[in-house]
């Protein structure tokens, strides 16, 4: 009975803890004030909200969550140098776009979904597409002269480690 | 403004340098390169180390002159959350407008790509 209380106040608690930490940062202020009313819209919204998401998949390891932040914002880094590079010395001809498809074997939506949008936040690779059933996912590339290599990449970097975070 | 040691000077230069450089260099991309698809790569110069250096730039100046403000971190999270959609719906209207896109690879397992399935 506690728990499933717990769960009926706090049906989301990362998203609560997100909303007082958006909410403080909004205010640009952290007295106890902005806690208390940051504290009551994170348990507000989550409980009105909460019938528009009825199979949130649970994430089993949010500190997975950090490490994959902290490896996409280093590629992103390291990519933009790659693309600015690419643009400014080499001419149209010597790059050699290419449409790459990833099998994918993520099944839940969100997992899908970041996957796709820390592809397209990588300069030089960016999602255009998901197949029908939701198995593929069609990737452009700006220079791929080896579009193995780069789906390899995607999923071993990527991939591998959104299935442990939302397993 | 408070004069600020120089330390703090040189420290915004370099990261309003790189965040102009990469912007200039992302709209650069987005007059040379010559199809639609490439050219959708170049703005992502812009919207993710270009603006992300000059909102550091903002964070650092902020806490240098003691008034500190993290408004610019919730602006990059927010950023990076609406990018990748904005890019998506692009290359979607790419992908219906043009239906013989060049070298477009057929998806694993005989279906459709998700775009194309109404056709």
């Amino acid at each position: 009975m506690p728990l499933r209380l717990t769960r009926r106040l706090l049906p989301h608690p990362l998203l609560t803890l997100l909303l007082v930490v958006v909410w403080c940062l909004l205010n640009n202020s952290l007295t106890l004030g902005t806690v208390v009313f940051g504290t009551i819209l994170g348990l507000l919204i989550p409980i009105l909200t909460s019938a528009y998401w009825p199979d949130r998949p649970p994430v089993a390891r949010p500190f997975g969550m950090i490490v994959y932040c902290v490896i996409v914002i280093f590629d992103i880094i390291k990519s933009n140098i790659t693309v600015a590079l690419q643009i400014l010395f080499r001419g149209n001809d010597s790059l050699q776009p290419a449409w790459i498809t990833v099998p994918l074997d993520l099944r839940k939506p969100e997992a899908i979904t970041i996957l796709a949008g820390s592809i397209t936040l990588t300069p030089g690779t960016l999602s255009a597409d998901l197949s029908a059933d939701g198995t593929a996912l069609l990737v452009h590339a700006l220079h791929a002269p080896d579009p193995d290599a780069v789906r390899d990449d995607i999923k071993a970097r990527y991939e591998s480690r959104l299935k442990e975070i939302f397993a | 403004m408070t004069e600020l040691p120089i330390i703090w000077d040189i420290v915004l230069a370099v990261l309003l340098i790189t965040g102009g450089g990469f912007t200039l260099a992302g709209s650069l991309g987005l007059l040379k390169l010559n199809n639609p698809m490439s050219r959708l790569h170049a703005p992502t110069l812009a919207s993710t180390l270009g603006v992300g250096s000059l909102l550091l730039a903002s964070m650092v100046a902020a806490f240098a002159e003691g008034r500190p403000s993290l408004h610019e971190a919730l602006v990059m999270a927010f950023l990076f959350v609406t990018a990748p959609i904005t890019a998506n719906f692009i290359a979607k209207v790419h992908l219906h407008r043009c239906r013989d896109v060049p070298d477009l690879p057929p998806p694993p397992a005989d279906k459709v790509w998700a775009t194309r399935s109404e056709d």
